[in-house]
């Protein structure tokens, strides 16, 4: 069986791999069609085996840990491309392969009629191939392989239209943040080969009792000592704050929206941003053992779950509202992970993947009708015109505001109780954060809903004669993402979050039973019934409701109204336009900065000090010396006798006294 | 029936005689026949690295192929070659790096043909000679006739400013070397001996052992070359032809670690262990600073010799590190990695700067410039040319899946044995590595078409699409499959490792 499941996993992984390099190779003698078919027809072939995989794995009960072949053997240390399938594994296999298949559909219709469509194909498989060898690595290097991977196709990916300066700009930006967070992720990576001996997933995890009870320390800072799990754990924080676009490095993620929308679908929203969750929940028997490290993915989810959600509010762009969505919601995930209830976690990552790919390729959707329009404030009064995508919208933006039954008020309301539940350090300040961002949730996306489906049609009369609903290549998916934006959470809280028998986790998430948040949330749940009649009782739902309510004042009822509340509350206003002002602080200190340090470098130390100086200046004293030698030889015979003199005398001078 | 030939004596003489031979087709009347000529020797000389191949034996480290008779007997020179898992595969590096180069040349240089193709091949051959040679005397006469050659190659084909950088390579690279020479002679005083091999043996006191060290270090970090004495490359590859620059990146600078490895670390290894901070902190300035000043570049040539420096800050990093890392743990087998990731990313750094220094040769070939400004949307023009630069780029980066990840990341992954601190700095070049590499590469492909000269730009000739592709395919298998290069190197390095680290004081 463990041969099978590799093998399976083998042809799932790489499937995709071969459909990226036929197009990617030949993207000039290959028709589209062809492209569609090959990419299509692999990918309906992974997902279909992750089905397969996941009936063996979650329902069947077999794992599999095999090693594909050895990378790099040196010393003693030994570096493997092997994959690891276990439940956690097989729920990342299924949500990808899931929402890469729509993409893939989707973007027939989206990117119909552009000239590097073939390319565009190949990309997207491509970053699937890299997606699965993250989820499927039983390794850190095929993790990094992964990470890297997928980081090299998003940047390809936003500046996919490379004539655009600003898609050239936001994919340089993503590339070089994302890289700051690997530089994080790659210290993680060498202590935790200096200190485990080893890169392999299943040792890792099995010395890491043994290394926390011994509390082994580190010095960093001479005379200070500092428990390596700790070290350890935050610099794979960091990792996952690159690319789970985590505050202060989530900078890049808005900046993304310059690539395709399929793409901010596909990447950007569903897949690649959540690697860092994943990744955290992968280490959690690393990650559990570390205070400290918790308490900083509490804060820092937190604080990204209610601060980038607020900014969303003032995006007049349809994209870059639901963007800062994004942004918000991973806030939540990782605010998830540091209560330690990382099955709420994934459980909020498998909803988010299907209701926000399901906003996005609903948003554009709405581009397309728009002809590539994506300011809000030049639409208004679409639902007339484009029932379906207007529809999947709103069960979209439902599920995302967490409200009963929908797939996000299950997963969300979770995590809003793991965290109140939670004793760490820095809760407190957490769920109120998160219990905030449900409000703030409601007001963003269902501002963005109003402006864009109700009220007056704002564009052009040209434009108003042209629209229509979209094809079934886009809608298609549309109804399709909204099948799981609906169901997936009722069906699934129960074996995931708390499992009594059957579940969907089982032993690949590790917590220590002192931080089991979800095991006493469990004794509290009875059925999902249950739940969504005692949600009207709680905060969260009441603070939902009223920012969707809130919403319909202002944007439906008194459409005058939002400009009074900027009027009143400037400065507000502004700071959230300013987005905080990273964006500024970047540019003008780190970039610019930068960029002044690196000139200088150039100019003062290397060219004017180390070359002319010394190198140059060297020849240059070689030359006077030597020109004054020539002076010394003039070839008059009085010169030499006359210095024969001067020296005889010196001589004898010298001699006598 | 190869087994008994003299391999290495015929890869060092085919390419010169071969080389000479060239040059005696004449003008560029006869520019076909060198060409032609150039590719035969070539080939003849990669053919030649099959057997070289096939019959190493990779389980031991003793010197294999070997040849030893007496040259001027009365000093006690020999003419005494052999390999082993650290010099073998920098030969084939020379073969195949020649091999591209004559096939790159093939349309682009017009002038000069035969002496063109004659530099090449005579400093392929004298290239090899510094690789397989076991005496110190040969090796020196090799290390400083291979300057010739490279001298003229950048003063008759090169750029603007050829003069000047071709006097200042000269004099730097030959400053240098003078110092190693009066080392050899007072080791051969002690040992009795030029023999490289004799010289592992030598008894030496900690003064004497500096003394070398210093002299060694003069020679070899200017080859290099190591922060401070670095000033002299960019100004070499600038002005070198694409040939050029892609010699001195991926072979010429590889002898100063090679010396390293041959010489200082196993002869004065004591000198190694007291120097060893000297030694780790330059290497980490040319990884950081280095970095930093080629952000400021507007050249792109220049840009990538900086670059080029900073990854040699690698190299050194990782051979140096060897000692580091056995005071800390007391383990032999604890500092394999890091020597070991020093060398993949000595012969790594060959295949993607050198795809890079190619790729600018076809763009300056089209429109005359080297500067980054005058260029822009160079991928709606080029795009199969601009996916080819991409690649070598991310391995430039160290994109894991490239060649030019798998050093960087022995190395570092090694550097935490040694030190947090030392760690913590070699990996600031994943920050800084893609921050000069993606800001050039997105200033020069990308964006709208930028003037005319990229409006009208020819697409590859066919010669500079093979030599392109043949780099990426070696870029992406040493990537994917280092192994297959590591597993040569284990058994020397075993032995380098041994003797490196065993205290040579009276």
């Amino acid at each position: 069986m463990d041969n099978l499941i590799h093998n399976i996993t083998l042809v799932i992984v790489f499937a995709p791999l071969v459909g990226a390099l036929s197009t990617g190779l030949f993207c000039r003698k290959i028709s589209k069609g062809l492209t569609f078919a090959i990419t299509i027809g692999l990918m309906t072939l992974a997902f279909g085996l992750s089905v397969y995989l996941a009936k063996l794995v979650i329902f069947d009960g077999y794992t599999s840990n095999e090693i594909v072949y050895t990378w790099v053997k040196s010393g003693t240390f030994q570096f493997n491309v092997g994959f690891l399938v276990d439940k956690l594994t097989v729920l990342m296999l299924l949500t990808v392969n899931f929402v890469s298949l729509m993409v893939h559909v989707y973007s027939i219709g989206y990117m119909e009629g552009d000239k590097g469509i073939v390319r565009f194909f190949s990309y997207i498989s491509g970053f699937t191939f890299a997606m699965l060898m993250l989820v499927t690595a039983n390794n850190f290097f095929q993790l990094f392989f992964g990470w890297e991977g997928v980081g090299l196709v998003s940047y390809l990916l936003i500046g996919f239209w490379f004539n655009r300066p600003t898609a050239n700009f936001g994919s340089l930006k993503a590339f070089v943040v994302n890289r700051v967070g690997d530089f994080g992720f790659i210290l993680a990576i060498a202590a935790i080969l200096n200190y485990f001996g080893t890169i392999d997933y299943a040792q890792v995890f099995a010395l890491a009792p043994q290394m926390a009870a011994n509390n082994v320390t580190m010095s960093i800072i001479g005379g200070t000592h500092s428990s390596v799990i700790s070290v350890i754990g935050i610099l794979l924080l960091i990792g996952a704050m690159g690319k789970s676009a985590q505050v202060p490095l989530h900078v890049w993620l808005p900046e993304s929206m310059e690539g395709p929308t399929p793409i901010s679908a596909l990447i950007h929203a569903a897949t690649m941003v959540t690697a860092g969750i994943f990744m955290i929940c992968r280490m959690s028997p690393i990650i559990e053992y570390s205070q400290v490290t918790l308490s900083l993915i509490l804060v820092i989810g937190a604080t990204g779950a209610l601060f980038t959600g607020l900014v969303g509010i003032v995006q007049h762009d349809i994209k870059r509202v639901v963007a800062y969505s994004t942004l918000s919601q991973l806030g939540y995930m990782m605010a998830a992970l540091g209560a330690s209830a990382y099955a709420a976690g994934m459980f909020h990552l498998m909803t988010h993947a299907a209701f926000k790919a399901l906003l996005f390729l609903a948003a554009g959707s709405v581009i397309i009708a728009m002809h590539h329009e994506q300011d809000m404030r030049n639409m208004g009064g679409l639902r007339k015109y484009m029932p379906i995508t207007y529809i999947t919208f709103l069960i979209g933006a439902l599920s995302l505001a967490a409200i009963p039954p929908f797939a996000g008020f299950f997963s969300k309301d979770a995590i809003i109780e793991a965290v109140k539940t939670a004793t760490i350090a820095g809760s407190d300040y957490a769920y109120i954060c998160v219990l905030i961002g449900s409000f703030v949730t409601a007001t963003y996306i269902f501002r963005a809903f109003f402006l864009t489906f109700h009220g007056k049609e704002r564009m052009s009369d040209k434009l108003k004669q042209q629209l229509h609903e979209t094809k079934f290549v886009v809608t298609g998916p549309l109804m399709a993402l909204a099948i799981p934006a609906i169901f997936l959470g009722m069906l699934i809280i129960k074996p995931i979050l708390y499992p009594n028998g059957f579940s969907l986790l089982g032993k690949s998430i590790f917590v220590l039973p002192q931080h089991n948040v979800l095991a006493s949330m469990g004794e509290e749940f009875h059925g999902v019934l249950a739940m969504v009649n005692h949600s009207v009782q709680t905060l969260p739902f009441w603070f939902a409701v009223s920012g969707i309510f809130v919403t319909w004042l202002c944007y439906n009822r008194f459409p005058e109204l939002p400009a009074k509340i900027v009027k009143r509350f400037g400065i507000f206003y502004n700071i959230l336009v300013m987005k905080y002002g990273f964006d500024d602080f970047n540019q003008i200190v780190i970039v610019r900065g930068g960029h002044r340090v690196a000139q200088w470098l150039y100019q003062v130390t290397d060219s004017e000090f180390i070359d002319d100086t010394f190198v140059n200046g060297s020849g240059r004293v070689v030359n006077a010396v030597s020109i004054a030698m020539r002076q010394l030889q003039s070839g008059y015979l009085y010169h030499y006798a006359f210095a024969m003199i001067v020296g005889l005398v010196a001589f004898l001078v010298w001699l006598i006294f | 029936m190869l087994t008994n030939a003299p391999l290495l004596s015929l890869l060092i003489w085919v390419p010169i005689v071969g080389g000479a031979l060239c040059l005696l087709t004449g003008g560029d009347d006869n520019a076909s026949r060198a060409r032609v000529l150039a590719l035969i020797v070539s080939l003849v000389a990669l053919a030649l690295c099959v057997p070289l191949y096939l019959g190493f034996d990779m389980n031991t480290f003793k010197m294999q192929f070997s040849e030893n008779i007496p040259w001027i007997a009365r000093y006690g020179i020999y003419y005494h070659l052999g390999v082993d898992g650290i010099s073998m595969p920098m030969i084939i590096l020379s073969t195949f790096t020649t091999f591209v180069v004559v096939v790159a040349a093939w349309n682009a240089i017009k002038t000069n043909v035969s002496q063109y193709m004659a530099a090449f091949l005579i400093m392929q051959g004298m290239m090899i000679g510094v690789f397989a040679s076991l005496d110190s005397i040969l090796f020196y006469v090799f290390w400083e006739g291979m300057l010739i050659p490279m001298y003229l190659c950048i003063g008759m084909w090169g750029g603007a400013n050829r003069t000047y950088a071709s006097i200042k390579f000269f004099l730097y690279t030959f400053l240098g070397s003078a110092l190693m020479l009066v080392a050899i002679l007072y080791m051969r005083y002690h040992a009795g001996s030029f023999g490289i091999l004799d010289f592992y043996h030598l008894k030496l006191s900690m003064s004497e052992q500096i003394l070398i060290f210093i002299a060694f270090l003069f020679a070899f970090a200017v080859k290099v070359p190591m922060w401070p004495v670095h000033t002299w490359l960019p100004d070499a590859h600038t002005e070198a032809p694409a040939g050029g620059s892609v010699v001195l990146a991926a072979l010429m600078l590889k002898m100063g670690i090679y010396g390293f490895l041959r010489f200082s670390m196993p002869i004065v290894p004591d000198a190694c262990q007291h120097l060893v901070w000297l030694m780790i902190i330059l290497s980490l300035i040319a990884i950081v600073y280095i970095a930093m000043v080629a952000i400021a570049q507007t050249d792109m040539k220049r840009l990538i010799a900086y670059s080029s420096i900073a990854h040699m800050g690698f190299a050194t990093l990782g051979c140096f590190m060897i000692y580091l890392i056995i005071a800390k743990t007391g383990n032999h087998r604890d500092a394999y990695m890091s020597l070991e990731g020093s060398m993949m990313q000595m012969i790594s750094h060959a295949f993607s700067t050198g795809g890079m220094f190619f790729s600018v040769g076809i763009l300056y070939d089209r429109l005359h410039s080297r500067m980054i400004k005058d260029y822009g949307g160079v991928a709606h023009k080029m795009p199969i040319f601009a996916a080819l630069f991409m690649l070598f780029a991310m391995s430039n980066v160290a994109l894991p899946g490239t060649s030019g990840f798998v050093g960087e990341f022995m190395v570092v992954l090694s550097a935490f044995k040694a030190s947090f601190w030392v760690t913590f700095f070699a990996a600031t070049t994943l920050v800084l590595g893609a921050i000069y590499t993606l800001w050039m590469y997105k200033r020069v492909f990308y964006g709208p078409v930028a003037s005319d000269g990229v409006a009208n730009l020819r697409k590859m000739y066919p010669s500079e699409a093979i030599v392109l592709v043949l780099l990426g395919f070696i870029v992406i298998f040493f990537g994917v499959y280092p192994d297959a290069l590591l597993n040569v190197f284990h058994a020397s390095v075993g032995h380098l490792l041994k003797i490196s680290l065993q205290t040579k004081l009276v």
